[in-house]
C-alpha cells in the first residue's frame, strides 16, 4: 500500500476476517534503517555547513584558498577505502569469509591512510603560512575536514568491532549486517567528501 | 458544576480584565496609527475565537458531563463541519494578515523626502550623527574608531567632515518631518526603540540597519534598548526630544561637527590622541578576548 | 456491525512476527542503573528532567523577586540575573521539555502503543540517556567556573555571547556550547530509537492510522527534532571555533569597550538564522507531543472517540512541515531584508490553520462526549484554554508589522511561557496523572490532586496573562529593573510585585504533586489493569506494572486506539486488541 493510501485510511473501520498482517514500514533490516535515518540527519548537518559556508562566501572579506595538492591523493585513498568495504560487502553476499577479511582490510587500512594525509594537508597548510583563523576560508577548511574526518573515526570504531566478529567467527548472517552497515556508511562519507573537496576545489 | 462554572469565570475574566486594565498601550507619537488598527483587529478576530471556544467547552463540560451507562455519540469524522471550520478559520486569519502585509508594505518603503539621521550604539550609551550642511553623511569604518572618532568615521571623507556629532544621549528631531534612522552598532547587538513611536529596529555590528517614521507629537520620549546586550542592557538610556521645527534648528546648530570635535581634540593633548589603537596592536590585546 | 470495512481494502497475508532478542539484566546495576529497558531509561530520563526543570523553577522565582521588588534583595546583582534568565531558559525549553516529552513519555510509551517489546536498538537507547546527563552535570558546572554561567540569553547571540561585557563569556558559555553539543549527539541516539520503533517494530495490525496520536505526536516531534538540532550544532560549533580559535564566522569588525578585536567580516545574523532554523521547530518539538497526549486524554476521560482523527494526523504532519519554513518571524525587526517579512507573516499565519483545527477537533470530541472531571480530564481541558490563549497572541507576533512594537517586550515572555511553558507542562501534570497508576500500579491521591490542578492552572494564568498587558505598556523582556521612565505608571510594579507573588505560591503549591507522588507510591489505591477503561495497547499488558518485554505474547491489533461508545456493543469501549468476533454485543453475537 503506497504512503498515501495508508495516510487516507479510515482507521474506525475494521476489517473483518482477515487476520492483520504483519506491519514494518520499510523491508530492510531495523539497523539498516536507523542507519539511514542516521545519514538523514548527517547530510542535514552538512548541507548546513554548506550552505552557511556559501553564504560566508558573499561577505567581502572572503578570500579563496588554495588547496594542497596532497588532497587529490587522499580522495583517491579514499575511494580505495570504500571500495575495499564494498569488495567485503559483495563477499559476505557470497559467503566468502577470506574475501570479508580481505576487504574489511584494504578499508580500514585506507582509511586510516586517509585520516593521516588529512593531517598532512593541515600541517602543509600551517606551514605555507595559512594559520590565519580571521580568513574564514581557511576556519572552513579546518571545520570541514575536521568534521569529516570525526565521522570517519566513528566509522572506525564500527569498524575495529565488525573485525572483532571476525575474529570472534560469529554467524554470517551477523557478520553480513555489520559489513553492509560499514560499506553503506563509507559510501556516505565518500559521498560527503566528494562534495566537500569539490566545493572547496571550486572557491 | 465546579468544572464549568470555573471555565466560564476564566473566560469571562479574561475579557474584563481586558477591558478594565489599565496597563495599556502609552498615547501614540508617530504615523504608526496603522499598526495600532491592526493590533485592534487583531484583538477583535482572535478575542472572538478565545471567547467562542471557552464557551463552547463551558457548554460541553456541562451539558456532556458524566452520566452512568450513558454512552458518547459515535461520529468519527464530520467532513462538512471540518470544511466549514477550516475556510472560516482561512477567512479570519487572512482578514488579520491581508491589513498586516500592507501596513508593512508602508513600513519597508520609505518616503522620498524622509530626512535621515544616524544612531550608533555601544555598550551600553546611544549616539547620533546628523548630516552636515551638505546633507550626506561620511563614510564609517570599526577601524577609524579611537577615543577622539567614536563614531569611527573616515578622516579622508570630505562628505563627514561637517557631519554634526551629538553623544550625550539626547537627539532633537522636527516635528511631522518624515525621518529615516540609519543604525549602527560598533560592539554588539542593540535595538533603538522608543514606545511612543510604535517602532523598533535591531543594530547590527557590521551592517547598517535602518527604519521609519514621522514624529507627530512635540515632547520627550524614552529610548530604550531593545535587544540584549550585555550586562548594562537594562541601564541603556537615551532621549528623543520631539521640537517645533525652528527649535530643532536652534538646536541642531549649537551641536558640534566631526572638524570642530577633532580640532578640539588636538588642542587638548597632542600626543595620546591615538591611545585605542595603540594598545590595539600590542601583543596585549589577545587577552582582550 | 455498522463499521465494517469495504471489502475491497487491501489486505497482505499475515506474517509471523519474530519475537525480539532482549538483553537480560544479569545485576541489580544492569536491571536500574545501565538499564536497556526502555521503561527503565524513560524513568531516569523523567527524574532528571525533572531536578533540573526544579533548578530552571527556582531560578524563575530568583528572577521574580527581582522584578517583583527591585532593590530589595541585593544579592541579584544584573550579571546573575541575566544568567537566571539564560539558564532558565535553557533548562525549560531543552533539558525539561524536550528531553521530557521525547526522553521520558517517548521512551515509555511508544514500545508500550506500538505494541512492541522494546525499542529496536536498547543499547543506544542507554547510551543516550547517559550522554543526556553528563550534558545536564555540564550545564550546573557551568555556574561554578570562573565568571559563571554564561548570561547571554538563551539565544546566545554573537557577539555579546563571546564578549565580556557578557557574564559568563569565559567559561561559561564554553560549557554551555558543549553541552548543547552533548545533548544533541545523544538526543540523536535516542531519536533514532524512536522513530525506527514506530516505523518497523509496531505489531501485527498495527496500521500508520491505528497509532495513537500520542505516538503520532512523539514521532514527528522526533522527526524535527532529529532535522532541526543540527542547526543547533553548526551554529554552537562555529561559534566555539570563533572564541576559541579566533575564526570570524560570526563576528565582524568591532570595537569593544574601546579595544578594536582581532575579528572582521563575519555576520551575526547568520547565526540568527541557523538559531531560529532550529528554534522554531523546537517550539514543535515540545508542541506536538502535547498536542498528541492531550488528544488521548481528552478522548478516553471524554469516553468519546477523537473527533477527526485523520485530520489530527494531517494537522500534525503538517504543522511539522511548515515549521521549517516559519523560522524568520523570530527575527522581524534583527535588520534581515525586510521583504523576508511578506513571505515568513504570511507562512507563519498559515500555520494557525491545522492548528487551530486541531484545537476544535479536541473541543468536537467534549462535544457529545460522556465526560469524566478525571485529573487528566482537568489538565486537558486547562491545556486547551491556555493553549489557545497562548496560540492567538502568537497571531499578534507573527503577523509582521504587528510584532514591531510588541517584540522584545514582556508581551513576547508572556505569549511563549503561555503555550509552551504552562500549555505543555499542564500536560506533562495530566500525562503523569494518567500514567502513573501503569508505572507504578498505583492511582495518585485525588485530593492532592484536585488542590495542585486547581492552584496550578488558576496560578498559571493570573501570572502569564497580566504580563500581556506590560508588554502592550512597552515594558522590554530581559529588564534587570526597569529604572525611571517617563511613559511606564506606578501600578506597573505593584502588578509585577503581584505577579511575583502568585508565581512563588504555585511554585510552592507544586510540593503537594511531589508529595502526592512519593505518597501514593506506596499508599495510593491499587489501580489494577486498565482503571480508566482504556482502548489502547499500553493498557493491555499482562502485568502492571508492565515487565521488561512489555508484553507476554506480541498483541495483535484489529482495530483504532479510539472505539469508544462504538454503537452495539456492551461497554462504552473496545481494546484495540479484541477482534470483532470477540466483542460483546448483548445478543451474543456480532
Amino acid at each position: 500500500m503506497g504512503i498515501f493510501q495508508q495516510l487516507t485510511e479510515k482507521p474506525w473501520l475494521t476489517v473483518e476476517g482477515k487476520e492483520p498482517a504483519e506491519q514494518r514500514a520499510f523491508s530492510l533490516e531495523s539497523p539498516h534503517v536507523g542507519l539511514r535515518v542516521f545519514l538523514a540527519v548527517a547530510t542535514v548537518l552538512f548541507t548546513l555547513f554548506l550552505v552557511v559556508y556559501v553564504e560566508r562566501m558573499t561577505f567581502p572579506d572572503w578570500r579563496p584558498l588554495s588547496e594542497p595538492w596532497v588532497l587529490w591523493l587522499n580522495t583517491l585513498v579514499l575511494v580505495i577505502s570504500s571500495a575495499g568495504f564494498h569488495w567485503a560487502w559483495v563477499n559476505a553476499d557470497r559467503g566468502d569469509l577470506d574475501g570479508i577479511k580481505t576487504g574489511l582490510l584494504a578499508g580500514g587500512m585506507a582509511s586510516f591512510a586517509f585520516l593521516a594525509g588529512q593531517l598532512w594537508a593541515w600541517r602543509l597548510l600551517v606551514d605555507l603560512g595559512y594559520y590565519d583563523m580571521a580568513n574564514p576560508a581557511i576556519g572552513f577548511f579546518y571545520l570541514l575536514t575536521g568534521l569529516h574526518g570525526l565521522h570517519l573515526l566513528g566509522g572506525l570504531v564500527a569498524w575495529f568491532r565488525t573485525s572483532a566478529k571476525v575474529k570472534a567467527e560469529v554467524g554470517l548472517a551477523q557478520l553480513r549486517l555489520s559489513v553492509g552497515l560499514c560499506a553503506v556508511y563509507w559510501h556516505f562519507l565518500l559521498v560527503v567528501w566528494l562534495v566537500l573537496f569539490g566545493l572547496l576545489l571550486l572557491t | 458544576m465546579l468544572v464549568p462554572i470555573m471555565l466560564l469565570l476564566v473566560g469571562l475574566g479574561t475579557v474584563v480584565f481586558h477591558f478594565v486594565s489599565p496597563w495599556w498601550w502609552t498615547p501614540i507619537a508617530s504615523n504608526w496609527g496603522y499598526i495600532d488598527d491592526t493590533i485592534i483587529l487583531t484583538f477583535w478576530v482572535t478575542g472572538v475565537v478565545f471567547v467562542g471556544v471557552v464557551l463552547f467547552i463551558a457548554w460541553c463540560t456541562y451539558r456532556y458531563r458524566y452520566q452512568k451507562g450513558k454512552k458518547a455519540d459515535y461520529e468519527p469524522e464530520n467532513a462538512k463541519l471540518e470544511w466549514w471550520l477550516t475556510i472560516l478559520t482561512t477567512i479570519g486569519v487572512a482578514a488579520m494578515l491581508a491589513p498586516g502585509l500592507w501596513v508593512w508594505n508602508d513600513f519597508v518603503t520609505v518616503p522620498e523626502d524622509a530626512a535621515e539621521f544616524e544612531v550608533v550604539a555601544k555598550q551600553w550609551e546611544w549616539t547620533y550623527r546628523f548630516p552636515g550642511k551638505d546633507g550626506k553623511l561620511g563614510t564609517t569604518d570599526a577601524k577609524y574608531i579611537n577615543d577622539d572618532n567614536p563614531f569611527g568615521i573616515n578622516p579622508k571623507d570630505k562628505n563627514g567632515r561637517d557631519d554634526i556629532l551629538i553623544d550625550d544621549g539626547e537627539v532633537h528631531l522636527p516635528i511631522n518631518q518624515p525621518v529615516k534612522v540609519l543604525l549602527r552598532s560598533i560592539d554588539v547587538l542593540h535595538d533603538f526603540g522608543i514606545v511612543q513611536f510604535r517602532a523598533k529596529m535591531d543594530m547590527v555590528p557590521g551592517t547598517v540597519t535602518s527604519f521609519w517614521f514621522t514624529p507627530t507629537r512635540i515632547g520627550e520620549f524614552d529610548v530604550l534598548c531593545f535587544e540584549l546586550c550585555g550586562v548594562g542592557h537594562y541601564a541603556m538610556r537615551g532621549m528623543v526630544v520631539v521640537d517645533s521645527v525652528s527649535d530643532f534648528q536652534a538646536w541642531l546648530d549649537e551641536q558640534p561637527t566631526f572638524a570642530q570635535s577633532l580640532a578640539e581634540a588636538e588642542s587638548d593633548s597632542d600626543k595620546s590622541s591615538n591611545r585605542v589603537f595603540s594598545e590595539a596592536s600590542s601583543p596585549d590585546r589577545e587577552i582582550a578576548r | 456491525m455498522a463499521y465494517v470495512a469495504p471489502a475491497e481494502v487491501e489486505q497482505i497475508p499475515p506474517a509471523e512476527v519474530e519475537d525480539v532478542e532482549l538483553y537480560h539484566a544479569k545485576s541489580w546495576v544492569t536491571k536500574y542503573v545501565f538499564s536497556q529497558d526502555a521503561k527503565v531509561i524513560a524513568i531516569q530520563y523523567s527524574a532528571t528532567a525533572i531536578a533540573i526543570g526544579l533548578v530552571g523553577l527556582v531560578l524563575s522565582w530568583l528572577m521574580r523577586l527581582q522584578l517583583g521588588f527591585p532593590e530589595l534583595f541585593d544579592f541579584i546583582e544584573p550579571s546573575d540575573y541575566y544568567q537566571f534568565i539564560t539558564v532558565h531558559g535553557m533548562i525549560m525549553v531543552i533539558y525539561l521539555l524536550t528531553a521530557l516529552f521525547l526522553g521520558g513519555f517517548g521512551n515509555y510509551l511508544i514500545p508500550l502503543m506500538v505494541g512492541a517489546r522494546d525499542m529496536v536498538f536498547p543499547y543506544v537507547n542507554m547510551v543516550s540517556y547517559w550522554v543526556y546527563l553528563g550534558a545536564v552535570i555540564l550545564l550546573i558546572v557551568s555556574f561554578f567556573v570562573p565568571g559563571g554561567a554564561t548570561g547571554a540569553g538563551w539565544t546566545l547571540y554573537p557577539p555579546q555571547a563571546i564578549l565580556s561585557g557578557t557574564p559568563g563569556s569565559e567559561g561559561g558559555i564554553i560549557l554551555m556550547l558543549v553541552s548543547l553539543a552533548l545533548f544533541i549527539i545523544g538526543f540523536t541516539m535516542g531519536g533514532l530509537n524512536y522513530v525506527v520503533t514506530v516505523l518497523q517494530a509496531r505489531t501485527r495490525g498495527m496500521t500508520l492510522m491505528r497509532l495513537p496520536l500520542t505516538i503520532w505526536g512523539i514521532f514527528t516531534a522526533t522527526v524535527l527534532a532529529l532535522l532541526a538540532f543540527p542547526a543547533l550544532l553548526v551554529g554552537a560549533v562555529m561559534m566555539t571555533f570563533d572564541k576559541l580559535l579566533g575564526t570570524s564566522f560570526f563576528m565582524p569588525a568591532l570595537v569593544e569597550m574601546g579595544v578594536y578585536l582581532d575579528y572582521g567580516g563575519g555576520s551575526p545574523l547568520l547565526f540568527q538564522h541557523l538559531f531560529w532554523f532550529f528554534g522554531h521547530p523546537e517550539v514543535y518539538i515540545v508542541a506536538l507531543p502535547a498536542f498528541g497526549i492531550v488528544s488521548d486524554l481528552i478522548s478516553v476521560h471524554a469516553r468519546r472517540h477523537i473527533f477527526g482523527y485523520r485530520m489530527m494526523v494531517w494537522a500534525i504532519v503538517g504543522i511539522g512541515a511548515l515549521s521549517f519554513v516559519v523560522w524568520a518571524h523570530h527575527m522581524y525587526v534583527s535588520g534581515m531584508n525586510p521583504w523576508f517579512g511578506f513571505f515568513f507573516a504570511t507562512t507563519t499565519l498559515i500555520i494557525a490553520v491545522p492548528t487551530a483545527l486541531k484545537v476544535y477537533n479536541w473541543t468536537l470530541t467534549l462535544w457529545k462526549g460522556n465526560i469524566r472531571f478525571t485529573l487528566p480530564m482537568l489538565f486537558a481541558l486547562a491545556f486547551i484554554v491556555t493553549f489557545v490563549n497562548g496560540g492567538i497572541t502568537g497571531l499578534f507576533l507573527g503577523n509582521v508589522v504587528v510584532d514591531v512594537p510588541l517584540s522584545d517586550t514582556m508581551f513576547v515572555v508572556a505569549h511563549f511561557h503561555m503555550v509552551m511553558g504552562v500549555a505543555p507542562l499542564l500536560v506533562v501534570f495530566g500525562g503523569i496523572y494518567h500514567w502513573f497508576p501503569l508505572i507504578t500500579g498505583r492511582m495518585l491521591h485525588e485530593g492532592m490532586g484536585q488542590f495542585h490542578f486547581w492552584v496550578t492552572f488558576i496560578g498559571a494564568y493570573t501570572i502569564f496573562l497580566p504580563l500581556h498587558y506590560l508588554g502592550f505598556l512597552g515594558v522590554p523582556r530581559r529588564y534587570f529593573e526597569m529604572g525611571e521612565t517617563n511613559f511606564i505608571p506606578e501600578s506597573a510594579q505593584d502588578l509585577n510585585a503581584f505577579v511575583t507573588v502568585v508565581a512563588l505560591t504555585v511554585g510552592v503549591a507544586q510540593i503537594v504533586f511531589f508529595i502526592n507522588l512519593f505518597w501514593s507510591l506506596k499508599n495510593g489505591k491499587l489501580a489494577g489493569h486498565n482503571p480508566w477503561k482504556a482502548c489502547s495497547l499500553e493498557w493491555r499488558t499482562a502485568h502492571v506494572p508492565p515487565r521488561h518485554g512489555n508484553f507476554d505474547d506480541l498483541p495483535v491489533v484489529y482495530r483504532w486506539a479510539y472505539d469508544y461508545g462504538v454503537p452495539g456493543a456492551d461497554e462504552d469501549f473496545i481494546p484495540q486488541d479484541v477482534p470483532p468476533d470477540r466483542v460483546s454485543t448483548g445478543k451474543g453475537e456480532v
